[in-house]
């Protein structure tokens, strides 16, 4: 055990991100991201990380920067938010469709429109789909962590797809924390150096990001699929090594906080599940017998896990930082389905969004929403 | 030819476009080099990080190429080029101007020439094709200073291959403009391919140069410019200019186009 210091979440990630020591990185600035890429900039320039920092014109370029610098071979990083994430959406997708074991940091925050700095988990689930391994972080000391390990189920040659850690905009990343950061001779243990699959180099030619006809797209389409469910042990020997070195233990899937015996169950992820346990604790000394569980890893999604957490739990509620517009939270929508046809009530809370406080008293309500619905909605300031 | 001047020790980024399409189709490749497609306005970007990654193993023999069609370049590229030139980036970006986006069915491109008639500019009772001027592209990259700029067509095959093995002998940024007549699209035969070329260059309308740190070098002189009406006549994209009145002003614009880019570059316009 290393002794622990205390750190904004944006440092603690930066502190893992310069121990992968990526060779390449590209960033564009957007709130609220921008302190994790000072930092390394800052520890480039100080000649404390040896690395390319590329100061690109945009994400879409952020993006395309460190693509063409993973086809090249070499380790690269990239952190975005909300708009930017977005702006580099069809590169994300590409990315992942092109096996590039590329790591990117997402400080969550809300969409445009109306314009809000503020967190939600809208950006991130939005690009779901991407194929991208998506990991939810709870603290700064788990985001730190991850952070590694992201890198190293990456790079894992059974995998070989893009990762993407979410850590809460501001209630992550602005916050100081005690962390215990990882040691230069643990990352090491814990992090070989990346060997890809092949490179862009004139010595033995390659073309990568070709184009698919009708005939093969399904296929390759197909392959990707396959390798995100083929992390799965990877991901979880990740974290087996990372707990028998730093002796910080976290699931892969998620966290369960006293379920066995519980009536009620709120789902959550990212910080809210961290309020979500005293609040649990709270409604057991009232008599309410309530329980949490966090996902941890939202893609390749743990329907298995999910269901096998919640297979003795008559109410279920989600609560969701992103939502669906015109059909459900998104989150609430794959327990639903995780579930199947168990008598299990999943009810759908959406809530936190754009910033919005997830206070102890925002999740008490929360354990007691009988119905789906929008919680803490102010109804009067809704415009038709 | 660029793969050839290298001996094919040489990267390259392309952008979505027939170039990548017809060479690419998987399993299968055209590419003896390394060579990565990523999406339509990224080349120089991917190219930009491509660099990044030989310089991080350091490996500072391999010239990068990136190349996109007109729109790849001067539209949806634009940004992703600025940002490429303006940080130094050591790379060659060649561009292939056809003037629309031919691959999708000839569409108007910000480097369509004014008055040509495309499937989103056509020609009508309110019409006479594209309304807007072709976009001072060098211009534009010339503002960024990078270390070479040139414009060529394959037309006058030796120029071109003389400015590809120069800008591949210079470190930076570096930008060749290749004007590349489209059949389909211009509405000609296949075989006048160079001729209507030709016509681009003798007529004033695409000028071939070289610059160097954003200062012009080298004017290339293929003797006396012909009228603008020659090179029009030859493709099927301006024929409503040769039907009326407001044809006939067009077609006066269109010269006048071709003598201001003349006077910039200090040569010989037609007629004077």
């Amino acid at each position: 055990m290393t002794p622990a210091r205390i750190m904004e979440g944006s440092e603690a990630i930066a502190e893992a991100v310069a121990l992968a020591r990526p060779q390449v990185i590209a960033a564009y600035p957007i709130t609220p991201q921008t302190h994790i890429v000072e930092s390394l900039a800052r520890r480039v320039a100080e000649g404390e990380l040896e690395s390319q920092f590329l100061t690109v014109e945009s994400e879409h370029s952020g993006a395309s920067a460190v693509l063409g610098a993973s086809a090249t071979g070499v380790r690269t990083f990239t952190a975005t938010s909300s708009q930017g994430l977005l702006y580099m959406a069809e590169v994300v997708f590409n990315i992942a469709g092109m096996r590039l074991p590329i790591v990117m940091t997402v400080a969550n925050r809300a969409l445009s429109g109306p314009l809000s700095i503020w967190n939600d988990h809208q950006d991130s689930m939005t690009l779901r789909d991407a194929g991208w391994l998506q990991l939810f972080a709870q603290t700064a000391q788990e985001a730190h962590d991850l952070q590694l390990v992201a890198y190293r189920v990456a790079e894992d040659p059974s995998v070989s797809l893009p990762v993407m850690l979410c850590v809460d905009g501001f209630v992550l990343t602005h916050a100081f924390e005690a962390v215990e950061p990882i040691t230069r001779d643990q990352a090491d243990l814990l992090l070989p150096p990346f060997a890809p699959w092949y490179a862009l180099d004139p010595s033995e030619p390659v073309s990568m990001g070709t184009y698919a006809e009708p005939a093969v797209y399904t296929e390759a389409r197909y392959a990707v699929h396959r390798a995100m469910l083929d992390s799965r042990p990877v991901l979880a020997r990740a974290l087996d090594d990372l707990a028998a070195t730093t002796g910080r233990r976290y699931d892969p899937w998620l966290d369960t906080y006293r379920v066995e015996d519980a009536d009620v169950v709120l789902v959550a992820m990212g910080t809210a599940a961290q309020t979500a346990r005293l609040v649990v604790d709270e409604l057991r000394g009232g008599g309410d017998a309530a329980g949490l569980v966090a996902i941890r890893t939202f893609r390749p999604f743990p329907a298995q896990e999910i269901r096998d957490a919640l297979q003795t739990v008559r109410r279920v509620v989600v609560l969701d930082r992103a939502v669906s517009l015109g059909a459900d939270g998104i989150v609430a929508g794959e327990v639903r389905a995780a579930l199947g046809d168990r008598s299990t009530s999943v009810v759908c809370v959406i809530g936190g969004l754009g910033g919005r406080d997830v206070a102890r008293e925002t999740l008490r309500r929360a354990f007691e929403a009988t119905e789906d619905g929008w919680i803490d909605l102010k109804k009067e300031l809704v415009i038709r | 030819m660029a793969t050839d001047v290298t001996q094919g020790n040489v990267i390259v980024a392309n952008a979505t476009g027939c170039l990548e399409v017809t060479t690419t189709a998987y399993p299968g490749s055209a590419w003896r080099v390394p060579w990565v497609h990523s999406v339509f306005g990224n080349a120089a970007a991917v190219a930009t990080g491509v660099r990044a990654a030989l310089r991080a193993k350091g490996v500072n023999d391999v010239p990068v190429i990136a190349q996109a069609g007109d729109g790849g370049t001067a539209d949806i590229g634009l940004q992703a080029l600025s940002g490429m030139l303006e940080r130094g980036d050591d790379v060659l970006f060649i561009a292939y101007d056809n003037e629309g986006y031919m691959n999708t069915g000839v569409q108007r491109s910000g480097l369509t020439p004014t008055d040509a008639s495309t499937m989103t500019t056509p020609t009508g009772a309110l019409s006479e094709g594209n309304p807007h001027l072709k976009k001072d592209l060098l211009s534009i990259v010339l503002a960024h200073r990078p270390a070479y700029a040139a414009t060529a067509t394959p037309a006058f095959h030796k120029d071109l291959q003389h400015k590809m093995q120069r800008a591949l002998s210079i470190q930076g940024p570096r930008f060749l403009h290749v004007l590349v007549p489209c059949p389909l699209g211009w509405r000609f035969e296949s075989r006048m391919t160079m001729e209507v070329a030709r016509l681009a260059v003798q007529s004033n309308l695409f000028p071939l140069a070289e610059w160097r740190d954003g200062v012009l070098e080298k004017v290339k002189r293929i003797g006396a410019p012909i009228p603008v009406e020659d090179y029009l006549t030859a493709q099927g994209r301006f024929t409503h200019l040769f039907d009326g009145e407001r044809g006939e002003i067009e077609r006066g614009f269109l010269q006048q186009i071709a003598d201001e880019n003349a006077r910039r570059l200090g040569i010989a316009s037609f007629g004077r």
